[in-house]
């Protein structure tokens, strides 16, 4: 674990920031100061979701800091092929050639790749925002001149992420950004902004199997034409809280619904979205359909696997919840924002059936997540929040390996488990789930999933140290 | 074009170069950053970071904080988490968006320092030159601001060993320019400071990998130094300037050039030491830095051309070895800073993809990073000598101790 640098480390022991949920503000418990990066680096980057675009080649504009990090991104990727960079210099802040270093750089760079790509993700940087870049300009000279490219704006601008969209929403916008317009086939419906493919029994995917749906989903398309027919989308759903201005964006611009569904570990809350999504596709897929017998029939489809998932999906929890908490008992369980987007609402779930949640490691309470605040607060005050990125941090994971000298393990030789990343880190245990950006799982399977892989990461060890130090979880789904 | 990159990476750069160079020393550094430079120093460029404690952390600053010219909540933040954790120093690095609003790094260090009463560094980095400009340039702080004379006693007892003592009392040499960076390797370390104790040297403080504050702190014991990376130059230079200590600047790789390195340390410390103690300040002015340029003395027998591309004093000790023991053509191409008069005149100083890759077509072998191979020539044999300042730490477990065995690569030839 951790060394201490010196004969007594530098510090001695550091005050590890938590803060009962009872005294935490809703939506920021901590305060902002200087920013720690734990050593968990499981979930994706601008790079990595940039690459789930087919045949794409991605171009960033920036000083040699900031390329480094995603050039070595797209290095372990082994997608350097796809993948360009145009170095800014300290002269070119002074010198107001930024239009000319662009436009020029790419042109320099589409001239020696050995194929022309479908489209190109010019990712521009802080710099160019501070230094008023007229990226109109540079986007209408590089279309003049490669009219068969595709030009997507992408950004790397984290000096902008507490103004208006942070990176994540951004990258979601512009990934669809280059679908063009045809004609919508009300048979066809879209699965977007996630990085992971949907799971195969997840409770979505299940509803439009049963309404015999075509379904597009980036993380299958094999080739930019293949990604193009997403535009042929009646509806565009999305499931990330990242994703909503993207399908937003999507629908106004090519004319097709977005629906949002709510990732929830609560049953009625479950049941209600299975619906509205039901009563959505209904709405588009049925009405617009010429064929009222086959209407007919795809509305009865849907309405019957709702009722499905909702008998079925609650009697296979409910199992599910007796033999995890049966096999778990009362070891401590943790949990981390980078698991799921709703980590409050998976410790309500836990909390509420049994289980001894003690830890909950997020800088920000999610916007879905408010009403389990509420909640929790009320119900189990001591729950406790910590950060990820309070300086501080830095120490949590030696105090905690400290802490835990000498405790009993247990039978199963698990003292906590974590579930996420960085909860794994801070706790220092190898007992965790290894699942980032809830890993495509939804509704009633996601609670069953996930109380699933609980029992695994009890029962099995895992190499923490090395696992959680991969970037991009599940990243190699972009190599096609 | 300059400045671009069709496929190969890009150094670290100096803002983390920095970081690196203070890892071990018990301070505190913060990259004047909005968000990235703390995880890709971290993942990449950092292979102490899962293992080794060290606050390295980022300002976290923001659009509006960067507009209004707000550097108070950077103050406030850094003497916060100070008073928190008491760091020995503090070290600010800086990033392209400080530069570009002009930020103040001696003025904000001086209002720390006065704030907290701890030792703080601004260090211009702009987040746009490699690792190398602001590893050295934190090295030369460190000398500058935290390395005193030695104590009277220590003088007193120094110079009564060394008049009373029949045989050469042994040289003390300090090595410049560790970080993990260049040296990254298993061993690497150790077979240097090996090397210098088997030719009969004493170690003295390692900047800075392996020695703390404290063992920094008595480098101008040392007599002269050995500055193995380009990193260590700006330390060299502040260690004539402040110590009037010598350096000789290179690597030990193979025996010849080894021989040539031991004959350069004991000239300068023994100018060193004469002066030490028999010389006044003013004598001491006169004395220069040494080097040496081996290449200079040997024919070379064979056509063959060998480039090397990386940075500049491991590849120019390697290069200065290849010929010796080989008696191949050989040629740097330095893709990182190097002040005037390390390289050859025949290197080239290549920072961009189109500065390299006409360089490559003539040569018979190829040195560098495995991530240069798909702008080399099939023509030409490519060795792999990976570098955590370019490929991080992707090919970080095939770094060869060329100091231990440097057979790995040239029997390659």
């Amino acid at each position: 674990m951790l060394k201490r640098i010196g004969k007594d480390g530098n510090t001695g022991h550091v005050r590890i920031p938590g803060v009962r949920i009872a005294d935490a503000d809703f939506p920021a418990p901590f305060r902002s100061g200087l920013e720690y990066s734990s050593p968990a680096r499981g979930t994706w980057n601008i790079v990595h979701t940039g690459m789930l675009m087919p045949e794409a080649h991605e171009i960033y504009v920036c000083g040699a800091g900031c390329i480094r990090g995603v050039i070595l991104t797209a290095a372990e990727m082994g997608l350097t092929d796809r993948f360009s960079t145009i170095a800014v210099r300290e002269h070119n802040l002074l010198d107001g050639d930024m239009e000319d270093l662009i436009i020029e750089g790419v042109t320099d760079v589409l001239g020696k790749l050995p194929k022309r790509p479908p489209a190109v993700l010019l990712y521009t940087s802080c710099v160019h925002h501070f230094t008023g870049t007229d990226l109109d300009l540079v986007y209408s000279r590089l279309r003049e001149r490669f009219p068969d490219i595709d030009f997507a704006d992408c950004y790397m601008n984290p000096i902008m992420r507490k103004s208006g969209l942070t990176p994540d929403q951004l990258m979601r916008t512009r990934l669809y950004s280059l679908l063009h317009e045809r004609q919508i086939s009300s048979n066809a419906v879209a699965i977007i902004g996630n990085d992971l493919p949907a799971q195969k029994d997840n409770d979505l995917v299940k509803l439009l199997e049963a309404g015999g749906l075509k379904v597009h989903e980036i993380t299958s398309c094999r080739t930019y034409a293949e990604y193009q027919e997403m535009a042929e989308s009646s509806v565009y759903i999305s499931y990330n809280p990242d994703a909503v201005s993207g399908g937003d964006m999507l629908s106004e611009r090519l004319g097709g619904r977005h629906h949002y569904v709510k990732f929830s570990f609560d049953f009625d809350e479950i049941d209600e979205e299975n619906a509205k999504l039901a009563d959505t596709l209904v709405a588009v897929t049925c009405a617009e359909d010429g064929d009222a017998g086959k209407a007919a029939e795809r509305e009865n489809a849907l309405r019957d696997a709702v009722a499905q998932l909702r008998e079925r999906g609650r009697e296979e929890c409910r199992r599910a919840l007796d033999e995890t908490l049966a096999l778990i008992g009362d070891t401590p369980v943790t949990i981390d924002y980078t698991f799921c987007p709703r980590p409050l609402g998976l410790a309500r779930f836990l909390l509420e059936n049994g289980f001894n949640v003690t830890k909950i490691y997020l800088d920000g309470i999610p916007g879905a997540d408010r009403p389990d605040h509420e909640i929790l607060r009320e119900e189990y005050p001591d729950l406790m929040l910590y950060p990820t990125v309070h300086a501080a941090m830095r120490f949590a994971a030696a105090e905690n390996a400290d802490a835990a000298d000498g405790t009993d393990a247990g039978a199963e030789g698990c003292r906590v488990l974590a579930i996420g990343q960085k909860a794994a880190y801070f706790e220092n245990t190898d007992n965790f789930v290894n699942v980032v950006e809830g890993g495509g799982m939804l509704g009633y399977e996601a609670v069953t999933h996930t109380l699933e892989l609980m029992r695994e990461a009890y029962r099995e060890k895992k190499n923490m140290r090395d696992l959680v130090q991969i970037k991009g979880l599940g990243c190699d789904i972009c190599v096609r | 074009m300059k400045q671009t990159a069709r496929i190969i990476s890009t150094y670290s750069a100096d803002a983390m170069g920095v970081c690196s160079a203070l890892y071990e020393l018990g301070g505190m550094t913060v990259m004047h950053d909005a968000s990235g430079c703390n995880s890709t120093y971290t993942t990449h460029d950092e292979p102490r970071w899962f293992d080794m404690d060290s606050m390295v952390y980022i300002s976290g600053l923001s659009e509006m904080e960067a507009i209004m010219g707000d550097d108070e909540k950077l103050i406030e933040d850094i003497s916060e988490a100070a008073e928190e954790m008491h760091p020995k120093f503090i070290a600010i690095a800086g990033t392209p968006i400080p530069t570009m609003t002009g930020f103040d790094y001696d003025a904000v260090a001086e209002v720390i320092e006065k704030r907290t009463g701890i030792p703080t560094f601004g260090f211009p980095t702009t987040g746009m030159n490699t690792y190398v400009h602001g590893a050295s340039m934190a090295l030369e702080g460190v000398v500058n601001r935290l390395i005193g004379d030695p104590s009277d006693k220590w003088i007193e007892e120094k110079l009564g060993e060394v008049e009373t003592s029949d045989e050469e009392v042994p040289y003390k040499v300090n090595i410049l320019g560790l970080t993990p960076l260049d040296y990254s390797g298993d061993g690497q370390v150790e077979s240097i400071e090996k090397w210098l104790t088997d030719r009969g040297f004493l170690v003295g403080s390692r900047f800075a990998m392996g020695s703390d504050l404290d063992e920094l702190g008595r480098a101008s014991e040392a007599e002269v130094n050995l500055v193995v990376s380009g990193t260590g130059l700006g330390a060299a230079r502040a260690m004539y300037e402040k110590f009037a200590i010598p350096s000789v600047i290179g690597l030990p790789i193979g025996p010849k050039q080894s021989d040539l390195l031991e004959d350069a340390l004991l000239k300068a410390a023994r100018e060193y030491r004469r002066f030490r103690t028999s010389g006044t300040v003013t004598e001491r002015a006169g004395l220069t830095r040494l080097k040496i340029h081996p290449n200079d003395l040997d024919p070379v027998v064979k056509d063959d051309i060998v480039v090397l591309i990386g940075e500049g004093v491991m590849n120019f000790s390697l290069a200065n070895s290849i010929r010796f023991e080989t008696g191949h053509k050989t040629k740097v191409l330095c893709a990182t800073e190097c002040p005037d008069g390390i390289l050859r005149e025949w290197d080239k100083m290549t920072p961009d993809e189109d500065d390299i890759i006409p360089e490559l077509a003539e040569a018979s072998y190829i040195i560098a990073d495995p991530l240069y191979k798909p702008i080399c020539p099939k023509s030409a044999k490519f060795i792999a000598l990976p570098s955590v300042g370019f490929s991080g730490r992707m090919y970080r477990d095939d770094i060869p101790d060329l100091v231990r065995d440097p057979g790995l690569i040239l029997n390659q030839f």
